[in-house]
């Protein structure tokens, strides 16, 4: 038995709203209250909320990252925090909440295994409270917590709560939301974030941080199919170690699933089958591998694979597809031009793409499909690409990793787009 | 026995960086390792092992000397390449000076953002596509919105309202001939992060980073170490008049030209003990020890937006 601390890995979350919602001051007193800001920090910010004219510490101005944004006081990106609870790491991925932000909601999202959705006490479920969690779901974001924050507001009032609930509760069974959790807090006042406090003691649930401490890691709550994209070959050819002149090492991350020495694998697209001979990292043996390892595999059988090809089981291929129906988001400022020809990147495999339709638009405040004959920064629709090589995939709801993919742009190699196939 | 089904973290954060190793070693023609002997870089080299061995690096290492380095440092990051058996290039400021293409305020003047300026040549000379380097974004503000492949123009440039979209794990390493791609895989790493996996890894580090005895004064609140030999015998950081030398037990947090890197008093004087003082410390890790980065609250984004790592 080890006398260590017991490691629950780590979880990466995102936090939706917009600084009116208290979300600045939220991420600030997690890690006020986790003890991550240090003392300099600490005496800077409390500098600055001097010099702004404010009586208290402004914790929100922990996450005002640049010095453009702390210029306009609005956050404008994408910006990633950590702490750290003595058992588990966290990954807070901070993106804007306005409706021109769609795409950095997207982007924060697409790591993220829980999603924060606060909602100000006092205004209760908004437009963009919908928005948020209607991204928040179609990016596949398996655990929302909607925090109802400002509950000092509105003197702690347990009604308040149970109506905004409510309120909640119809509209996602409207959009098929079902694993929901509520809590109600005072991010200024600490309130059940970290500590429980005084005033909301007709509450009986876990705290944010016990939600967050207890919330499963990626790719632990179902099994899944094993996917290992081969990002590179190693081939030693060590003139001076003759073992290392037949070595042949396929080298990657499990995307999903897990794989072990003896197990039959299928190499896409040749098809050409083989079992597992070693599973390796550094060289060394490890036997077997999950998700999200990166190893190298060795195989029984001297055969053709590269960067672009994926490892599979052979009894649980994935389709290989040349045309992909997918739900994507338009990130860049150019339109997309149905006339062009773009890049899809799908796990390690690059194909050259066509738009050939678009079913509809979402219109992400009134949450209605839209006919639509073009994609402009931060849309969201469903659309179909036809592809020049197959690319192996699964829909994007059962497995991320081989469900996402990006457009790039080849005049200007800017990634433009982010799909989801469905 | 059941098998694991989750990472420990640490175990997460080496995967993840094992993954984008091997993107730039996929993606990029020609890329290049940043080691500067340093403890964040010594973590990315055994990352390049645990990526790569049994085959070679697919990249050389390189490191942007300015000349004003611990001899401690320089020694090591020498013996490191050695062991490993991988090609180190060493490009110098000095030598930017020399070209005039580097030129210093004063002679006192930190070269540690010069370091930018010898880094582009370096880039030209050899070609690099794409610099792996082992920033983390914990260090500095503006480092917390910055990608992990991270984009420069053909002036070395950050633009950070004008960055690459980054989703799940698929990195966009393209460029065009002349620009230049950053890479940092140990992006989501925080500064107890890389000492847990030195511990764990027992990794060997150089010796300044444990207590040790050495003069230094002190100078606007900051410890200021003085009588630095550096790698020519000579020394720097020579103290002001009236100044008063002290001898005291430290150690440095963050390694990097002598003239902007203070020690903070400690008298940790191995990994363990240093994880222990990580955990409990109430100064960040440029707050203690960078004495560049105190100028002005956006330094690092000016100096990124200058083409600096």
């Amino acid at each position: 038995m080890s006398a260590q601390v017991e490691d629950h890995g780590l979880l990466r979350f995102l936090t939706c709203g917009s600084v009116d919602d208290g979300k600045s001051t939220l991420i600030g007193r997690l890690l006020f209250d986790t003890k991550t800001i240090l003392a300099d920090t600490l005496s800077a910010i409390t500098k600055t909320s001097e010099k702004r004219g404010m009586g208290a510490v402004d914790l929100s101005l922990l996450t005002d990252g640049l010095q453009a944004e702390r210029e306009q006081g609005i956050t404008i990106d994408v910006a990633y925090r950590y702490f750290s609870t003595g058992t588990r790491k966290y990954i807070i991925a901070d993106a804007p909440g306005h409706e021109q932000y769609t795409r950095n909601m997207v982007t924060a999202a697409s790591t993220a295994n829980l999603a924060i959705i606060l909602i100000d006490a006092r205004k209760g479920v908004l437009t963009q409270t919908r928005r948020h969690s209607k991204l928040a779901s179609l990016v596949g974001i398996p655990h929302l917590v909607v925090a109802i924050n400002k509950m000092d507001l509105v003197d702690y009032s347990q009604a308040t709560y149970e109506k905004i609930k409510a309120d909640y509760r119809e509209f996602a069974a409207k959009v098929g939301i079902t694993d929901v959790r509520f809590i109600p807090l005072s991010a200024l006042n600490g309130d059940m974030i970290v500590d429980r406090g005084d005033n909301l003691n007709w509450y009986d649930g876990p705290t944010l941080i016990d939600i967050l401490e207890a919330t499963p890691g990626a790719h632990t709550e179902h099994a899944e199919a094993f996917r290992f994209p081969v990002q590179y070959v190693c081939r030693p050819q060590d003139s001076a170690n003759p073992e290392l002149h037949d070595y042949r090492g396929f080298m990657g991350r499990v995307e999903s699933g897990s794989i072990k020495v003896g197990d039959a694998v299928t190499v896409l697209p040749n098809g050409l089958q083989s079992t597992v001979k070693a599973v390796q990292i550094g060289g060394v043996d490890i036997g077997s591998a999950f998700t999200e390892q990166s190893v190298t595999l060795l195989l029984a059988d001297e055969i053709d694979c590269s960067r672009g090809d994926m490892i599979v089981k052979t009894v649980e291929a994935p389709a290989a597809v040349k045309e992909i129906r997918a739900t994507v988001c338009w990130l860049a400022e150019s339109p997309l031009d149905r006339a062009r020809t773009y890049l899809i990147r799908h796990t390690t495999r690059d194909s050259k793409a066509k738009l050939t339709g678009i079913d509809h638009r979402l219109d992400v405040n009134t949450l209605e499909n839209l006919p639509a004959d073009k994609l402009a920064m931060n849309d969201i629709a469903e659309v179909t690409f036809k592809l020049a090589q197959p690319l192996f995939v699964d829909p994007y709801l059962e497995n991320r990793g081989t469900g996402a993919f990006i457009v790039i742009d080849e005049s200007n190699n800017n990634t433009v787009g982010a799909g989801m196939i469905l | 026995m059941t098998q694991r089904s989750t990472l420990s973290h640490l175990d997460w954060l080496e995967a993840e960086a094992i993954h984008i190793m091997r993107e730039v070693a996929g993606q990029c023609a020609n890329p290049v390792l940043l080691f500067s002997g340093g403890k964040d870089s010594i973590c990315m080299l055994r990352i390049a092992e645990k990526a790569f061995r049994p085959g070679k690096f697919p990249f050389p290492l390189m490191h942007i000397d300015t000349g004003h380095n611990y001899q401690e440092v320089v020694a090591f990051r020498d013996q490191r390449a050695a062991e490993l058996g991988e090609r180190l290039i060493v490009r110098s400021v000095e030598d930017s000076m020399k070209r005039g293409t580097v030129v210093l305020k004063h002679e006192g003047e930190s070269r540690n953002k010069h370091q930018s300026v010898t880094l582009l040549e370096a880039i030209e000379e050899f070609g690099f596509d794409c610099c792996i380097g082992g920033a983390r974004r914990d260090e500095e503000k503006a480092r917390a919105k910055e990608r992990i492949f991270s984009f420069r123009d053909e002036f070395g440039q950050w633009d950070p309202k004008n960055q690459r979209p980054e989703l799940w794990s698929l990195y966009n390493a393209r460029s065009h001939k002349g620009e230049n791609i950053r890479a940092f895989p140990i992006s989501n790493w925080t500064e107890m992060d890389v000492w847990q996996y030195i511990e764990r890894e027992g990794l060997e580090l150089p010796s300044i980073y444990f207590a040790h005895t050495r003069p230094v004064v002190m100078r606007q609140g900051a410890i200021v170490p003085v009588n630095v030999p550096l790698v020519s015998g000579e020394l720097t950081n020579l103290p002001k008049a009236g100044e008063e030398i002290i001898d005291l037990q430290v150690r440095f947090r963050t390694v990097g030209d002598i003239s902007c890197t203070a020690p903070v008093e400690s008298d940790a004087d191995n990994v363990e003990k240093i994880v222990l003082e990580t955990a409990t410390t109430t100064i960040t890790e440029r707050g203690a020890t960078r004495l560049d980065d105190q100028t002005s609250e956006a330094s690092m984004e000016q100096r990124k937006k200058e083409g600096y790592f």
